[in-house]
């Protein structure tokens, strides 16, 4: 009896200690969440210093948001994500795989470690302005291959669709195969070496061992670092934004879906930006619920992957 | 470790104060030490220093300036603040409406005291009904006879649909063709103004010397952008008309777009500049650059180009360009609600109606400024005004008959945003990068992305 | 016997490989601090590949720039940061204490809520963020970048595979029964355990704060309270500044080397927190 009275105190405690979490999230995101949707059914913005609205408009702003390019910039993000991650998904592979294959003994581990992560903790705002500056048609870079004699005019490359996506791609891609490198490692190192041992007296070639031993075991891994990465991707704002100073140019075609957001927060269009918001958290919703589906049943697997291999790196 | 929380929480607690208390502590409490009922803070906002530097030089009250060049301290004690924000995309005008929004309830440090605006948007601020400019009557000064001496157009612009003016200003923005002499005297065999001012007098003469220039390997101009402000500054009618939310495309813009495709395609414009303010238009300013001239007023000589030329004085040269036109233009104005209204009348008096000090701005810093007599008296005074970096030439005898013609276009709330969109949406057309609809669905998306309020887009047939 | 030859020339390939990539990380701060380090009438001239020595005429420029106050930004983005990291951890770390250590009712609804919410990004919910600081007085001032990060699902997360991993709930019976309060055993006695974890989400909170551009960008609007990302995008769109390249150079490279500084001396730290826990932010 007395036991059972001391378990409802202590669980008294639990809420306690979880109350300013809920709270803070209650107040900053549930809150605005609500208030966002609601301003989505109003004409709501600003002309100048006079204020338009609230009207209510129904599903208005929701029209005029698919009439619009939505979609084009929805398809632009895509295509921006895909050409950084693509190129980083492949090179964290080779790199992870290279990094703990003993026969290979890459000299110097720690240093190419150290470097390849180093792009992930850079400002993104900074760097996207250092490509800007750099790859300006009378910049660095262009002032570098004209001086090898590799190009004669200056290339402009923010001047065409191919040469600013690639651009982006090109940072994205910088600031994270370090990131995914290190993870799959980890990963890879989780393994237990007796079936490598045992893929090698089977006579198993590199190649082999990768595509049919190292690969399907980091499955858990490789997905989860597949979800974050297209989650990442919708929220791609700072580097396609400072690069082309928020116009997306060449043709719109490097402006994002949060960049399009930003744009209509900025000119104060509330009820626009509502609309686009809840678009937004239906999409980020339905990855939410893959992303659930997978802490909760693969997902734990990966963790354990990882957290065997801190402990074998330290042991 | 008892000892460590306690200094975590002292940390803790001076972010916190740190966090909380910026914002108040900015005004420095010397209310005190004034007589004339007037605050301690002059809150001025503007794009660039040009006002600041204008002011340093000829308002007597000034003292000193700090090395950040925020503050600006005069005899009496007050502390004008400065707040800079930049023009470009709008961001000048979003700070402040938003101070302008807050006027009300500022405390008196915090009020915005006096703000400048462009050409391009001052009408939006001059407007009766927003009232956040104050008529200058209310302040004590009377157009008519303080500003008497100030070009009637510059007057006009200032007011509101009433006919009361709400701002004023020390500038005056006839624009020139200003010409590098080195290349003039390879290509034309000669540098001197009058006879390159016959190679360039009107558009069909402008095109048979970029030819020269072409076949010499040098551009005439180096963007699109440059030749925008001779087009821009003679349409027909506003962007949008007052009280509707149509923009209405002028010809004269449909014009600027053709023959500025033409003139890319045929070389005589620089492919790699795209629009202006950017490095690579700069770079088109230094000595290696191929471009033979820019169109500037006479801020755009001493603030752009001198900056970012690194020859020797005496390359360029000014004369007239195919077409009258003017470029920007500050007007200067009291904010409602301010609560340092002498000195801001003082400030706005000594800026703009002293016939001595706007004679010195011009001396100074070669800015054609706002009077009358004395510009006249400056384009005849060779020797008085003679521009060093332009080679003893006297710029103000060029630029004084311009000023007397000038008819400014008429203007709308959008100009900036609308200009700004026009040249961005259709680089891509210049650049061949997409077709002439595609440019003008780009260009209506991203306006109407600006300005929520604008239901249509006309463009002329 | 076979395999051997193989395996070196892949060797070799690798370091060539590796050394590309590692080129391409290293050289675009090299042509930054390059251009840093000269006049702008030296880089109207073109690219150079040795420095000049102008770097600390540029830096004293970017200091006495008012209109750009750098240095007031990387203090007020020390701040943001560092109480964001200490908040965000601190309080991540109670949460997840309180849903691992406690059993009552709602814990599993909450442990399925904060899951469900671990990757809704900040984004969609940042309009009615913006009118609900404005309501509460906190628009333009830096306390709204610090609170919310009390509820960070992600380090919640972390910290929860953590203390799963190493606090045995014995532990917490013994202190009990030492009659510790349950607070107080959560500050002397778990946190302590909790060192590493927090260590590291301390790290990356602090990180993507300082790096973080969205939200203060909308909620900041006067130059004292602006933070580093703030300032470099501003110099994007700012038709003034460009007179002057060095210092832009300048400034970027100031906005940076604090962070690759603490970057070179916690690296192993830092590499080895990105696999702890299986979390990628």
């Amino acid at each position: 009896m007395r036991q059972k009275s001391k378990k409802i105190d202590y669980a008294k405690w639990g809420y306690f200690f979880i109350i300013p979490f809920f709270a803070s999230f209650f107040i900053f995101s549930f809150l605005p969440l609500v208030d966002t949707i609601r301003y989505s059914f109003f004409e709501y913005y600003r002309s100048g210093i006079k204020e338009i609205g609230p009207n209510f408009v129904g599903l208005q702003n929701y029209i005029s948001l698919l009439e619009s390019d939505m979609l084009k910039y929805a398809g632009n993000t895509l295509i921006l994500w895909l050409i950084g991650f693509v190129p980083q998904i492949v090179i964290a592979l080779v790199l992870a795989e290279w990094f703990v294959d003993a026969r290979l003994k890459i000299h110097g581990l720690q240093f190419f470690k150290v470097v390849i992560y180093l792009p992930n903790l850079i400002m993104a705002s900074a760097f996207a302005m250092l490509f800007f500056t750099m790859f300006s048609t009378n910049g660095p870079i262009n002032g570098i291959l004209m001086s090898f004699g590799w190009i004669k005019e200056p290339v402009d490359f923010l001047g065409t669709v191919l040469g600013t996506r690639s651009l982006i791609g090109l940072m994205n891609f910088l600031m994270w195969f370090g990131n995914t490198t290190i993870m799959l490692m980890a990963a890879i190192m989780g393994i237990s070496p007796d079936i490598f041992e045992a893929a090698e007296l089977d006579g198993c070639t590199s190649v082999q061992r990768f595509f049919h031993i190292t690969l399907p075991l980091i499955r858990p891994i490789l997905a989860y670092t597949l979800i974050t990465s297209i989650i990442g991707g919708l929220q791609m704002f700072d580097v396609p934004q400072i690069l082309t100073n928020g116009q997306g140019n060449p043709d719109r075609t490097s402006m994002t879906l949060i960049m399009f957001l930003n744009s209509h927060l900025k000119s104060k269009n509330y009820g626009m930006a509502g609309a686009l918001s809840v678009y937004l958290f239906i999409v980020s919703g339905i990855l939410c619920f893959i992303v659930y589906r997978m802490t909760n049943n693969e997902d734990m697997n990966g963790a354990k992957v990882t957290k065997k291999a801190k402990k074998e790196r330290k042991g | 470790m008892k000892k460590r929380v306690i200094s975590t929480l002292l940390i803790t607690a001076m972010a916190v104060n740190a966090l909380a208390g910026w914002g108040k502590s900015s005004g420095s409490e010397t209310a005190e030490a004034l007589d004339s009922g007037e605050g301690s803070v002059i809150n001025v906002y503007s794009w660039n220093d040009e006002f600041r530097e204008r002011l340093e030089a000829v308002y007597p009250e000034v003292k000193e300036t700090s090395s950040d060049g925020t503050v600006t301290t005069l005899n009496d004690g007050t502390e004008i603040h400065w707040i800079i924000n930049p023009n470009q995309d709008g961001v000048y005008q979003q700070k402040l409406d938003e101070a302008l929004l807050r006027q009300a309830d500022a405390a008196a440090d915090d009020k915005v005291d006096i703000f400048l605006s462009e050409t391009d948007y001052v009408n939006k601020y001059t407007d009766a009904a927003a009232d956040v400019a104050m008529p200058l009557t209310d302040l004590g000064i009377d157009p008519d006879t303080d500003l008497a001496d100030q070009y009637s157009f510059t007057k006009v612009t200032a007011s509101d649909e009433n006919g009361v003016q709400r701002g004023s200003t020390w500038q005056c923005c006839p624009g020139l063709l200003v010409y590098r002499r080195d290349i003039a005297n390879e290509v034309f065999g000669t540098d001197d103004p009058e006879a390159v001012a016959e190679k360039v007098k009107d558009w069909d003469t402008m095109k048979a010397t970029a030819g020269e220039l072409k076949a010499k390997g040098y551009f005439t101009f180096s963007s699109y952008a440059d030749t925008f402000r001779l087009y821009g500054n003679s349409i027909a009618q506003s962007w949008v008309s007052p009280g509707e939310s149509v923009i209405k495309v002028d010809q004269k813009i449909m014009d600027w777009i053709s023959d500025s495709k033409e003139w890319l395609d045929a070389g005589y414009l620089d492919k790699n500049i795209k629009g202006q303010w950017n490095d690579d238009w700069n770079k088109a300013m230094a000595s290696n650059s191929k471009v033979f001239a820019f169109l500037f007023p006479a801020w755009g000589i001493d603030f752009t180009l001198k900056k970012n030329w690194d020859g020797e004085n005496g390359v360029w040269a000014v004369t007239n360009p195919p077409q009258e036109y003017n470029w920007g233009g500050s007007y200067v104005h009291a904010c409602a609600g301010t609560d340092n209204p002498q000195h801001v009348k003082d400030i706005i008096l000594a800026v703009t109606a002293d016939k001595d000090n706007l004679l010195k701005i011009s001396k100074d810093y070669l800015d054609f400024t706002n009077t009358q007599s004395g510009m006249q008296e400056a384009a005849a005074d060779d020797s008085g005004y003679a521009s060093e970096f332009l080679g003893g030439q006297n710029a103000f005898s060029y630029f004084a008959p311009v000023a007397e013609n000038i008819q400014i276009a008429p203007l709308s709330a959008y100009d900036q945003g609308c200009v700004e969109r026009i040249q961005n949406s259709f680089n891509d057309y210049f650049q061949g990068i997409v077709n002439l609809d595609k440019a003008k669905d780009n260009f209506e998306t991203a306006v109407t992305e600006r300005y929520p309020d604008i239901t249509e887009i006309q463009w002329p047939e | 016997m076979k395999s051997k030859n193989p395996n070196h020339i892949r060797s070799i390939f690798a370091h060539i490989v590796l050394i590309i990539l590692s080129f391409m990380c290293l050289f675009f701060f090299y042509i930054l601090f390059i251009n840093a380090t000269r006049s702008h009438a030296d880089l109207q001239k073109g690219f150079s590949a040795l420095p000049g020595g102008y770097l600390f005429e540029n830096l004293k420029n970017v200091a006495n720039d008012g209109t750009f106050p750098m240095f007031r930004g990387i203090l007020n983005s020390l701040i943001v940061s560092g109480c964001s990291a200490a908040i965000c951890t601190y309080f991540s770390a109670l949460t997840a204490y309180g849903l691992y250590a406690y059993n009552f009712k709602l814990k599993k609804v909450a442990f399925t809520f904060i899951m469900a919410i671990l990757v809704m990004p900040t984004q969609v919910t940042a309009m009615g963020f913006l009118r609900l600081i404005t309501r509460m007085g906190m628009y333009d001032s830096l306390l709204p970048l610090v609170i919310p990060s009390i509820a960070s699902p992600a380090v919640f997360y972390f910290m929860y595979s953590y203390l799963q991993s190493s606090l045995p709930l014995s532990l917490v019976e013994a202190a009990r029964i030492d009659g510790s309060g349950e607070f107080r055993t959560f500050n002397i006695i778990v946190l302590p355990i909790m060192k590493p974890a927090v260590a590291v989400q301390a790290i990356f909170t602090f990180v993507g704060s300082w790096n973080n551009y969205f939200v203060p960008a909308l909620v900041i609007q006067s130059k004292e309270k602006m933070t580093v990302p703030i300032l470099i995008a501003t110099l994007r769109g700012a038709d003034y500044m460009n007179f002057d390249m060095g210092k832009i150079y300048t400034m970027i490279l100031v906005a940076i080397v604090p962070i690759v500084l603490a970057y070179l001396f916690l690296s192993k730290y830092i590499i080895a927190g990105v696999t702890l826990g299986g979390v990628k932010e």
